[in-house]
């Protein structure tokens, strides 16, 4: 296995909304200081964001794990929390279970999963009811 | 058109340090509330029109790399969404106009709507 160039996991707390961002920013800023292209760094920072939200709004607490590869950034973001029961149908852009309060944020929008698919080379998600979630994505450097 | 002019035409007021709109070009704006939609849909340096004056629309526009946030019926964020703004470089402006207001009057300036790829 290819050793990471750079390993970092930081802690999302569920319903933490008034820090909601600060995970994607502080990755956001190492990627740039590491000199990664542009739009990468942008298609990153989405998915980190829309992930780091997914987090705060239906899982009790999460990390989200950094790792820089040679060829590419991998993220994983695990969270311990209620879970997806029907992953298909979360995946479906326009379908959303957020509550309201969710919605006066900002998100909720159905389009969370979706848009992190659409920003990374790889995608994958699972899920179990009752435990949590895992996604795993990577976007290449070349 | 400069982000001085969309100022300037929207009545706007500047929060926090107004020197670098002088600077900023806007060609096209992006209006929404939901910021999933922005973080879909808005390209980059695009000028983001919006009533939600919270945290997660400053780190919306950081993330996607937008110019500009113009809240709209005179929308006035909280302390630390304005350190946030200061801290990122995001400049922020408020107008009393409503959202279909303020679209209206950039439109018919020549400002372009984000187009959805």
């Amino acid at each position: 296995m290819e050793e990471a160039l750079f390993c970092e996991k930081y802690t999302i707390m569920g319903s933490d909304f008034e820090r909601g961002g600060e995970v994607a920013s502080k990755v956001k800023a190492i990627l740039k200081d590491l000199g990664i292209r542009p739009d990468v760094v942008r298609r990153l920072s989405i998915a980190n964001f829309e992930a780091e939200m997914n987090v705060i709004m239906y899982a009790d607490e999460g990390a989200l794990e950094l790792r820089i590869m040679p060829d590419g950034v991998r993220i994983v973001v695990a969270d311990r929390g209620q879970g997806i029961p029907d992953i298909e149908l979360a995946m479906q852009e326009g379908y959303s279970t957020a509550t309201e309060e969710m919605r006066q944020r900002g998100f909720g929008a159905g389009l969370g999963l979706p848009n992190i698919k659409r920003n990374t080379d790889e995608f994958t998600i699972e899920s179990t009811i009752g435990v949590g979630t895992t996604l795993r994505y990577t976007v290449f450097l070349s | 058109m400069l982000l001085s002019d969309v100022s300037a035409l929207l009545g706007c007021e500047v929060m926090g340090d107004g020197a670098g709109l002088h600077h900023l070009d806007v060609e096209i704006c992006f209006a929404a509330d939901l910021m999933s939609e922005v973080l879909a849909f808005c390209p980059p340096r695009a000028l983001l029109i919006t009533g939600l004056a919270s945290v997660q629309a400053v780190h919306t526009a950081d993330m996607a790399d937008l110019c500009a946030i113009l809240f709209v019926n005179d929308k006035r964020p909280a302390p630390p969404v304005l350190a946030l703004a200061a801290e990122r470089g995001m400049p922020l402006l408020s107008t009393k106009l409503g959202m279909f207001a303020a679209c209206g009057e950039l439109h018919r300036h020549g400002l372009k709507p984000a187009s959805r790829t």
